[in-house]
């Protein structure tokens, strides 16, 4: 508060703010009318999948009813048919399967890669990326072409990379730094998953791995790996230097220093990279579509295939997507500072 | 383990021997994973969309067939489907063309007179190419009276969503940052939409847009639409698709916008406050410069993404009515459940292609000169 409020005028008290933790009654009506509009915008769809649940069919085929006890009678059965007598709890068990197994994984090994690249040197030799390349492409052609079974022709590359390398290797000192290996593993997520899924889905049907948790664990991993890396190096970049010196002269491994020093260190980091990571495996959709079925069929899988011939059957599937959001939503209300937080730490540096 | 400890040479010999490859070992699960699932399928994939899938018996054989299948989809038989049908264009669309090409050839002048590098040069081409081609597709079949393909569906998601989102979110991050009371509720509830699954919001936008059951159908009734259906008509049905994936990523953009401009430098925002400049110019002057690296940042995340676009058209409209809505992702899919096995490999060539020029040329054109003047 400065000076006397009522020696300005009206409408400069009306529009114009006293101080910077203040605001002038209109811009604050403003502010609140757009922020309970938003709030509208945001709930009104959460409230009517809540509504639509509770209905039977013909509340909800005779038009649109919007109060339970008010202007129609709520009742379970349509959680009752959906837990009970579906099929739900099997997908429902192997969506959290798959999302907590993918996202400890992705976020163990992630954190692991991000933070040896943060703090060793890497020279990797240019010639041994190159030989790699050119026996992959000749593995394939090979299997592909002329029918080679996959094991003999693995085997084959592998000795002959490292004879290359030893050979070759010694001649061409070019390397790559850790840089461009990071640049790479996060450029990983620029590619469409739908190009890499079609092979995969060979892959795991030659494996006899086809509709399994550990098929889309696998891929989960893989697809959400690239975004680990990019958010918790920042972390570990973040955090000083010679506490971990120290340790290394005390006589520590690098592992040991990795799960005593840094990892607690950064451990609100990790838990907002944790639960974005569980997120998108949670929701995950396209890769659950191709590579599961019926045992390993996912919720967003099991949620769009409702669309039966008779249209979507509205108080089931509501049901379903009530008991897909709930789980996250009161996780994520507890822990979206951290998140904002951690996004906000990759989004500086990139 | 037993002998390793009762034996300290050999426990020295392998730790010491851990201790020399640490940091290969923990990179190599993750290099090992990624080469496994995307590097070895992205070749795989190369080499299917180069060739022609056929089913005989209980197995398939694979023909080499050059680049048959981008010559059928960006030429051939199946242009209509991935960029269009075009139609003769008009002169307002040649004017447009011919005003976007010269001013790219200008741009291209000036780069090479100022700071010419050869590298520069090839992605300066790369990108004003791929531009150029689809700006003609976007003015040769929507703008002329054509039907537009999956092609520029996809890019219509990518460009107007993400335009859209990323106004919305930084329009709700200044509002959320004043001081009001029940910020964090509010910073709460916006966030939510985040955390539905796609597929789920996409039948939530069913839901609410039903005409007849849904809960605007007493408005609907009211205008005398209720026997119109959003789903019938092309642009509608974009808009509907737009309207939820808005509704869902607008928090992404949001929450960190909010952070970004939660972290601006006080001191200089109440400097200027004292020295009386409205809420515009410090937002130009002070703000936008503070969150303008985190906001390139989080468009460029959100480009990466937007372009595997899949669930919402898929579950909300099929792809209807026609190929209104259809994605690049979904029409690859729709390709590769007809065992057209070759032109789904190549339909996610040509979104990888694109994608990779469009988000490349972002973090080069865009983020980086943000960053500068850090």
């Amino acid at each position: 508060m400065t000076g006397h409020p009522n020696a300005r005028p009206l409408m400069r008290r009306l529009f114009e703010p006293q101080s910077l933790d203040d605001m002038a009654p209109v811009p604050k009506a403003l502010t609140y009318l757009v922020l309970l509009f938003w709030t509208l915008v945001v709930l009104f769809p959460l409230y009517w999948v809540v509504v639509t649940s509770l209905k039977i069919e013909v509340q909800v085929d005779s038009g649109p009813y919007y109060f339970p006890f008010v202007d129609f009678q709520p009742t379970l059965d349509a959680w009752r048919f959906m837990l009970l007598q579906n099929n739900t709890l099997w997908p429902y068990l192997n969506s959290i399967i798959v999302a907590l197994s993918s996202t400890v994984l992705t976020v163990f090994i992630g954190a692991l890669a991000a933070y040896a690249l943060v703090r060793i040197r890497f020279q990797v030799k240019l010639a041994a990326v190159l030989t790699f390349v050119v026996l992959v492409f000749g593995v394939i052609a090979a299997v592909v072409r002329f029918a080679v079974p996959w094991p003999v022709a693995v085997a084959v590359a592998v000795v002959l990379f490292f004879l290359t390398l030893s050979t070759i290797g010694r001649r061409f000192k070019t390397a790559v730094g850790n840089n461009d290996i990071e640049f790479w593993i996060i450029s990983n997520r620029i590619m469409p998953p739908i190009v890499g899924v079609l092979p995969i889905y060979v892959m795991f049907q030659q494996l006899r791995l086809l509709d399994t948790q550990v098929a889309l664990i696998s891929t989960y991993t893989a697809v959400n790996l690239p975004i680990v890396v990019w958010l918790t190096r920042d972390f570990f970049a973040g955090i000083p230097l010679d506490l971990e010196e120290s340790a290394e002269i005390d006589g520590a491994s690098k592992f040991r220093v990795f799960f005593t020093i840094a990892l607690p260190l950064v451990r609100s980091g990790l838990a907002a990279t944790f639960l974005l990571i569980l997120i998108l495996a949670w929701n995950e959709y396209l890769l659950a579509l191709f590579l599961s079925n019926a045992h390993a069929q996912t919720m967003p899988v099991l949620v769009s295939a409702q669309n039966t011939t008779r249209g979507p059957q509205w108080w089931y599937m509501s049901v379903l997507i009530v008991i897909m959001i709930a789980p996250v939503i009161v996780v994520a209300t507890f822990l979206q500072k951290h998140i904002a937080r951690g996004l906000l730490a990759g989004a500086v540096k990139g | 383990m037993n002998i390793a400890t009762l034996d300290p040479a050999v426990e020295h010999r392998s730790s010491e021997w851990l201790d020399r490859n640490s940091g290969r070992i923990m990179v190599l699960p993750a290099v090992l994973i990624l080469l496994v699932f995307a590097i070895f399928p992205l070749i795989v994939s190369a080499y299917l969309s180069l060739s022609r899938f056929a089913l005989a018996g209980g197995s398939f054989t694979l023909t080499f067939v050059g680049n048959y299948n981008f010559r059928r989809l960006l030429a051939g038989v199946q242009q209509y489907h991935l960029v269009g049908t075009f139609k003769p264009m008009g002169v307002l669309a040649s004017a447009v063309f011919a005003v976007f090409a010269v001013s790219v050839v200008a741009w291209l002048v000036r780069f090479c007179r100022t700071g010419f590098s050869l590298v520069g040069l090839a992605g300066r081409l790369i990108a004003a190419g791929v531009a150029s081609a689809l700006l003609f597709a976007a003015l040769g079949t929507s703008f002329s009276g054509g039907v537009e393909g999956t092609l520029l569906t996809t890019l219509l998601y990518v460009l107007v969503g993400v335009s859209a989102q990323f106004l919305l979110g930084l329009g709700l991050a200044l509002i959320c940052a004043q001081p009001i009371r029940g910020r964090n509720l509010f910073r709460v509830i916006f966030f939510m939409p985040l955390m539905v699954t796609p597929v789920g919001v996409a039948y939530m936008f069913r839901m609410l847009a039903d005409m007849q059951k849904g809960p605007f159908a007493p408005l609907s009734q009211t205008f005398g639409i209720s026997n119109w259906s959003w789903a019938t008509q092309a642009w509608s049905a974009r808009l509907m698709v737009l309207v939820g994936d808005s509704w869902q990523w607008t928090p992404f953009m949001f929450i960190v916008l909010l952070a970004a401009v939660e972290g601006q430098p006080r001191d200089q925002v109440e400097a200027a406050h004292v020295d009386g400049a409205g809420g515009w110019q410090i937002f130009r002057d002070i703000t936008w410069p503070a969150i303008a690296p985190v906001a390139a940042t989080v468009v460029l995340i959100r480009l990466i993404e937007a372009f595997k676009i899949i669930d919402m058209p898929n579950v909300l409209t099929a792809g209807g009515p026609g190929l209104a809505t259809e994605s690049l992702t979904l029409h690859s899919f729709i390709a590769w459940r007809t065992q057209d096995l070759g032109g789904s490999a190549a339909i996610g060539y040509i979104l990888l292609f694109v994608s990779t020029v469009t988000c490349v040329s972002f973090f080069n054109f865009v983020v980086r000169p943000t960053r500068r003047f850090q």
